[in-house]
Formats: structure tokens, sequence, C-alpha cells
């Protein structure tokens, strides 16, 4: 039994396995409905598209056809094509990636900059706790668009700039959160037994308050990778999002957005893709929220 | 309460000063020459300008100094002057800023035509044809780009249909009825997601309002069900309904800077995107400012009101 305990410490099964599972379980939970199936399959297909996107795109997406500008959705090109040619189903197929990274990257960096924060204001209840804080407060008080605008035309326009620039827009948000979360958890009674056994504050934190409040942020961040997409989209569209001519669903929009009268294509596909994403998302995080909440579960019922 | 609204009003300095750093150092960590933006690479190689320029702005101060002396003009209203526009931006500020509001004020008067009447009709009738269709309007709305929804509505009323002038704006003193066409469509658009969390918390709001004894009580004393349902039920029911509005405009102001620039609309949002594409500092940081200090004073606001229309938190 102990080898067993000792080899699955080592796998990290002891430290990420409960968290893991609660969340596996959740996902499970909040796709028994049939909304929640579809936001599944959904959200499972455009990770699928983004990882396979050299495979499946018909065309190269930067290739210009100038023998087929802005050519109506056909048999050859299903989205039509835009106006210099590119095919937009490949390039909608490729912006997947942009903005599955975009979305999944910016919050993974929110999350460890606002995790952080959130985890020493909660231990610390101090002066220091005070200002991080009050400085979350401040970040909160600027529309999310526009921070993050001012933010990406300053660093410069790259992907990596993007998600620097999500990433702390969102980061009070985490910060917020995992704040509640560990003045509650450290309320509970097996934090006082091994503050009483001489734990140091560290390991109190990143051994018992840390696994605690990670599913919590798991939900949390499924429903914010959705908000940063559009937000990303907006910036592209903006123009202080990836530099042409990579795939980027917003800046196909930006592109579309000029020739709409005549292609009204070359917009209407990315958008979809935007929404269509961010809608299956939301859903799941959604049905996510009420599975792990016992409370919102009984509040659905009614 | 007064003592309650000094005390909140006090606690909003920091906070505001906390917010005018944020917009200092962001826009002073800008990799690049602000000096050489403004006069041009080719201007910039005369020794004399370049000196003079540096000199203007005080670029040549310490960052605390600089940023004491930014604070004090904004203060007094001195927004500085724009270096791709030559405008002076408060004025500049003052011109645009109407316009925004008068398309916050239409999404908001729109949204809430739209979401009310719907989220209280959902919440009678919970899982009804209705409800469901409300459902999918909110997830609609909350997961749909602004700026493709405005482009996807300039295609269909204005290209397609001809309802609507697509894009380009009226001055209202010139033409009101003009002005209301043209502001319509980026109305909508503005105030889609607002519709959408609106209509959600309406219901809900308005589903645990209905559980309550109280509302057995009225109706058991014989009260009409219309005044139950609206004295009793929706009057309570639209108090937690007062914070999203709150909420909603620093989203706006947000969905503005997309939304302006689909309709081209010559509004706050419209100047902050070209601001920040075109790296004008003085108009980036003066909209900005501006900005988050509505957000603070507006969420000041829905908390206090909230207060004043639901004693038991004014108790706690």
């Amino acid at each position: 039994m102990i080898d067993r305990e000792r080899a699955l410490r080592r796998l990290g099964w002891l430290r990420w396995g409960p968290p893991v599972l609660k969340v596996i379980k959740a996902i499970s939970m909040a796709t028994q409905t049939r909304g929640g199936k579809v936001s599944l399959v959904v959200v499972v297909s455009v990770i699928l598209i983004a990882v396979a996107a050299d495979v499946i795109a018909p065309y190269d997406p930067l290739f210009q056809d100038y023998t087929a500008l802005l050519q109506a959705p056909s048999l050859s090109h299903p989205f039509g094509t835009d106006h210099v040619g590119r095919d937009i189903l490949s390039r909608v197929i490729h912006g997947t990636r942009t903005s599955i990274a975009a979305g999944v990257l910016s919050v993974g960096f929110a999350i460890l900059v606002g995790g952080t924060a959130g985890l020493v204001a909660g231990y610390l209840r101090n002066w220091t706790a005070a200002l991080i804080m009050r400085i979350a407060d401040a970040i909160f008080a600027f529309p999310s668009l526009l921070l993050a605008l001012a933010m990406a035309s300053i660093l410069g326009p790259s992907l990596q700039n993007i998600m620097i620039a999500v990433g702390v827009v969102f980061s009070p948000t985490i910060a917020r959160l995992v704040r509640a979360e560990s003045l509650a958890v450290r309320e509970r009674d097996f934090v006082t037994a091994a503050v009483s056994s001489g734990a140091t504050p560290n390991r109190i934190t990143l051994v018992h308050i840390l696994p605690n409040v990670r599913a919590t942020v798991i939900v949390m961040a499924t429903l914010l990778v959705s908000a940063a997409i559009l937000i990303e989209a907006g910036l592209s569209f903006l123009g202080v999002g990836l530099p042409p001519p990579a795939p980027s669903w917003g800046a196909d929009l930006r592109d579309g957005a000029r020739y709409l009268r005549v292609a009204w294509w070359a917009s209407f596909f990315p958008g979809c893709a935007i929404f269509l994403t961010v809608l299956a998302i939301n859903l799941l995080g959604d049905g996510l929220r009420i599975s792990l909440d016992p409370r919102q579960r009984r509040a659905l019922s009614v | 309460m007064w003592r309650h609204i000094a005390q909140r009003l006090l606690q909003m300095i920091p906070l505001v000063l906390l917010i005018s750093a944020i917009v200092f150092i962001l826009t002073h960590i800008l990799p690049g020459d602000v000096a050489m933006a403004i006069l041009g690479e080719e201007m910039a190689r005369d020794d004399e300008a370049y000196e003079a320029v540096r000199d203007e702005l005080g670029l040549d101060h310490p960052l605390p100094l600089q940023y004491m002396r930014w604070l004090t003009r904004t203060v007094r209203g001195d927004f500085g002057t724009s270096y791709r526009t030559h405008e002076d931006v408060g004025s500049a500020l003052a011109q645009r800023l109407p316009r925004t509001l008068q398309l916050m004020v239409m999404a908001t008067m729109l949204s809430t035509a739209i979401a009310i009447p719907v989220g209280v009709l959902s919440a009678l009738r919970p899982n009804s044809k209705l409800d469901m269709a409300g459902t999918l309007f909110a997830m609609f709305g909350v997961a749909v780009p602004n700026f493709w929804l405005g482009l996807m509505l300039i295609f269909l009323f204005a290209f397609a249909f001809g309802f609507f002038p697509g894009t380009g704006y009226v001055s209202p003193t010139e033409d009101l009825g003009g002005n209301l066409k043209v502001m319509m469509l980026p109305a909508l658009t503005l105030g889609m997601s607002g519709t959408a969390t609106l209509m959600r918390l309406t219901r809900s709001s308005m589903l645990e309002v209905l559980q309550q004894d109280y509302i057995r009580t009225a109706h058991a004393k014989g009260l009409r069900p219309a005044t139950v349902l609206v004295i009793h039920a929706l009057k309570n029911a639209l108090i937690p309904v007062v914070t999203v509005y709150a909420l909603q405009i620093g989203d706006m102001f947000g969905g503005s800077v997309v939304v302006e620039t689909v309709f081209r609309i010559p509004g706050m949002g419209f100047w902050a995107a070209q601001s920040v594409f075109f790296r004008d500092l003085a108009a980036t940081q003066a909209i900005i400012m501006v900005t988050a200090t509505a957000v603070v004073i507006s969420n000041l606001a829905a908390d206090i009101l909230y207060a004043y229309l639901d004693p038991r938190i004014r108790i706690a």
C-alpha cells in the first residue's frame, strides 16, 4: 500500500489527481444535457481543427490566387475567397490556432499572475495584501477591451503581446476569485491543524490552500477563455492584433469588412467561427459552474 | 446614509489616483521615442526641433515629476494637445463624448425595452416557448462578437433591404430624425450583450421573488394579479438589476470602440481606436482616464442606489 502511494505521489497523481477527477466528473455532469453534449463536441472539434489545421485545410492560407479574387462560396472554395484570392475556409481553419492559442495562453498568464497575487493577498492579510487588491480594483475599472487595446498597441502587434495584454486585463478577476476562495479555505479545520503542527506559510499555501481553490479556478478559466477569444478578435479587428498576413479571425473580418457590399462571405465566415467557438465554450463553462456548485444546480431546476 | 456616501466618496480618491498612475505608467513605457513619433524620422534629425519637442513635453524630467505635472494638469481639465491632429484634447473630448453617450443611452433604452418584458414573461412561464426563445437569444447575445453583428446588420438592413443607412454620422442638431436613424443599428449592436445579461438577470430575479411568501400573501388577500406582479414582484425583482446597468457602462465604453469603428461614428470610441492605433499619447491618456473614472463613479452610484432601494443592505 505504501509503495503504491509513493508511486502515485511520484506520478503527481495525489496532487493533481483529485482536482482533475473533480473536473472530469464536472465535465461529465455538465454534458448530460443536450446543449452540454453539443458544446463539448464543438469545443473538442475546434481543438482538433487547431491541432490538425495543416492536414485538413484544403489550401495554403497565405496563397494568393489572383485568378480567383472575391469569389462567392463554391465547391472548390466552400467559404469563398478574399480580396487577394486566399481561400477563406483555409484561413478560418488556420485562424483557429491563433484564437485558441490567444485564448488559452492569455488565461494561463492571468492564472499565473492573478493566482499568485490572490494567494499572497489571501494569506498575508496585511498592507501588502491590501495594496495588491487595490491594484486589482484599479485595473478592474478599465473597460477590458480598451485596456487591452492600449496595452497591445504599446507593446506592439504580435500574438505574444496580445496574450500579455489580455492576461493582465484578466488577472484581477482571477486574483479576486483566488483570494476569496483561499480566505474561506483558511478558516477550515485542516488548515488550523496544519498551522498548529508548525507548517510554514509557504507549505500551507501551496499544499493545503492551492489544491482546494484549483477546481474553482479551472471553471472560471473556461469562461475567461471565451472572453479572451472575443478580445483577441476585437483587437485584431481594430488592427493591433497579429500582423498580416497571419490568419486570424478578427483580422480577416477587418479585411472582409471593406468588401462587405460585394462579398459578404469574407466577413460572414470568420465571424461565424468566433461566434460558434465562444458560444460552445460559454455553454461548457456554464455547465461546469453549475455542476461544481450544488446551490446553482438547485437554482437551475427551479 | 449620508455618512456612508461620504465615506465611499473618500475611498474613491485613492482608487482614482491609482488608476491615474496606471494610465501614466502604461503610456510611458512606450518603446520608442515620443518626440521622434511626433516629428517623424525626417524632422527628428534636426537636433534643435527634436530638443524643442522633448523640452515642450517635459520628457527630460524624471518620471515622478512628469507624472505630478500631468496629474495636476489633468485635474484642472487640461488634457494637453494631440500631436496627431494638433487639437486641444479636452475640447475634442467634449465634442466626441456626447455622441458616445447618446449611443450608450439609446443602447440602454433598446435593451431595457427588450430585456425587461421578455425576462418577466419568461419568469411567469418558465420553460414555455417564449422562455426558450429568450434563453437562446441570451446565449446568442453574449457570444456574438459585436463587430461581426454590426457588419451583418449593415449588410442586411442597409445593403440588402435599405431600411437604415449603413455607416456615416448625422448630427442631431442638424437632422434629429436622420440622426436617430443612423444611430439605431449601432445602438442595437452595442446593447446586444447587455440585453442578454439583463434578460437573464430579470428572469432569475423575478423567479426568486415570485416564490416569496409576501407574493402569496398579496395574492391571498385578493389583490389583482397585475397589481401583485407590478407593485409587489417587479419592483423588488428589479433591485439587483440596477447593478447590471452600472456594470454595463464600462462594457459599453469598451464596446463603443469597436461599434463606432464599424459604423464610422465620430465618437469617443472611434477616436480611442484611432488614437491608440497612431499612438496619440495625450488623447489615449485622456480617453482611458475619463472612461475609468466614469466606471468608478457609476459603480459607486450603483452601490449607493442599491443600498437606497434595499434597506436590508443598509443595515448589514
